[in-house]
């Protein structure tokens, strides 16, 4: 596996999934080898976006993730049936644990996780877990979801984590706030996504969601990992 | 987890152990397998004589099970694990990742799903016996 990359957030509902699912999707556009994990155990939904139900994991020495759109898929989904997984703190980390050590991988050039919010215990687990695990850092342009998103960088930056960069969602009228912000802290601004009113229509459906302005905007992006 | 996976990781603990008290040789190892995940011991048997290295070559691997016991955190009602009566799937789902529980058992009493497993979750290294070099 070439690279783990996190796409996480301090604050819920700022389109990390979407990032992450959109990116993974573009980078295996690209003929790479592309896994997606999926740890927002609570409320998961990259399959919502990958529009694929009712997939189960092979038996091989541990379990081999589905294919699914052509990426390498595991989430929680595929055991929980998404009916309600109400879990504590210390059975999230027991489940993390337990989906990290029988999932067999095989060979990837990347691996992207989408993180639940915050900086709960899937965070700080996925921090002990996963050795050189990089984080790509999603907020909105606003204050109320930067404020969290920034408690999440500070900690990054306290553990000197490896942080690829910022992502500002949800654009509607452009201002250096969160640009400004970032830069303050010694991190890169990677770029913003303009809110696209077609996105919700692509949901599910990954040919087109590759289409919208949202997935142009993410591709772009993901060029400058490589 | 899957009986490999499982197996693997007894065999690496009672490594590090035999090494770090000095056993030249492992004669003997016991290791409790929670009722939960529903292990098939056959399986992880197997798994321990094929991955099984020169220094357990004389090893007796011994699996005993515990039962799984569930407490509701909303009531303190405390019953047991039954796996009768549950669909493959469900079996399945539990078997791979055990916290999955939550998602297909409720507390008998109160119908609540946050409950605690006290007993009979995972596997683990409960014993390990062996010969130590001669100072």
């Amino acid at each position: 596996m070439d690279r783990v990359i996190a796409v996480s957030s301090g604050k819920g509902g700022v389109g990390k999934s979407m990032v992450a699912t959109t990116m993974a999707l573009s980078l295996a556009g690209k003929g790479l080898k592309v896994g997606l994990l999926d740890l927002d155990f609570t409320s998961p939904s990259t399959h919502i976006i990958l529009g694929v139900e009712g997939l189960y994991p092979e038996e091989d020495y541990g379990v081999v993730p589905p294919l699914a759109r052509g990426l390498r898929y595991m989430s929680i989904v595929h055991y929980s049936l998404d009916e309600p997984a109400p879990l504590r703190g210390q059975d999230v980390s027991n489940a993390i644990i337990e989906l990290l050590a029988i999932t067999r991988w095989g060979e990837l050039d990347y691996l992207i996780v989408d993180m639940p919010p915050g900086i709960g215990d899937a965070t700080l687990d996925t921090l002990r877990l996963i050795p050189r695990i990089e984080f790509i850092v999603v907020t909105t342009p606003s204050v109320v979801a930067y404020r969290s998103v920034k408690r999440l960088l500070l900690l990054l930056l306290d553990l000197k984590m490896p942080v690829i960069g910022v992502i500002e969602n949800m654009v509607m009228n452009r201002s250096s706030y969160v640009e400004d912000e970032v830069r303050s802290l010694g991190l890169r601004y990677l770029g913003a996504l303009h809110y696209d009113e077609e996105l919700e229509a692509a949901v599910g459906d990954p040919s087109e969601l590759l289409k919208t302005g949202f997935g142009k905007g993410v591709a772009k992006l993901a060029q400058g990992l490589a | 987890m899957h009986e490999w996976a499982l197996a693997e990781g007894v065999i690496s603990t009672a490594t590090r152990f035999a090494e770090a008290n000095g056993l030249t040789s492992v004669t003997e190892v016991v290791v409790m397998v929670g009722e939960l995940q529903q292990v098939e011991h056959e399986v992880l048997r197997f798994a321990f004589e094929q991955l099984k290295t020169p220094l357990f070559k004389d090893a007796e691997f011994i699996l005993r099970t515990q039962p799984a016991k569930f407490k509701c955190r909303n009531c303190g009602h405390e019953w047991s694990f039954k796996a009768e009566g549950m669909t493959e799937e469900v079996s399945e789902a539990i078997h791979f990742v055990p916290e999955m529980a939550h998602v297909y058992i409720k507390c008998g009493e109160c119908g609540s799903p946050d409950f605690e497993v006290t007993e009979g979750r995972g596997v683990w290294l409960a014993t390990i016996k062996g010969v130590r070099k001669a100072e």
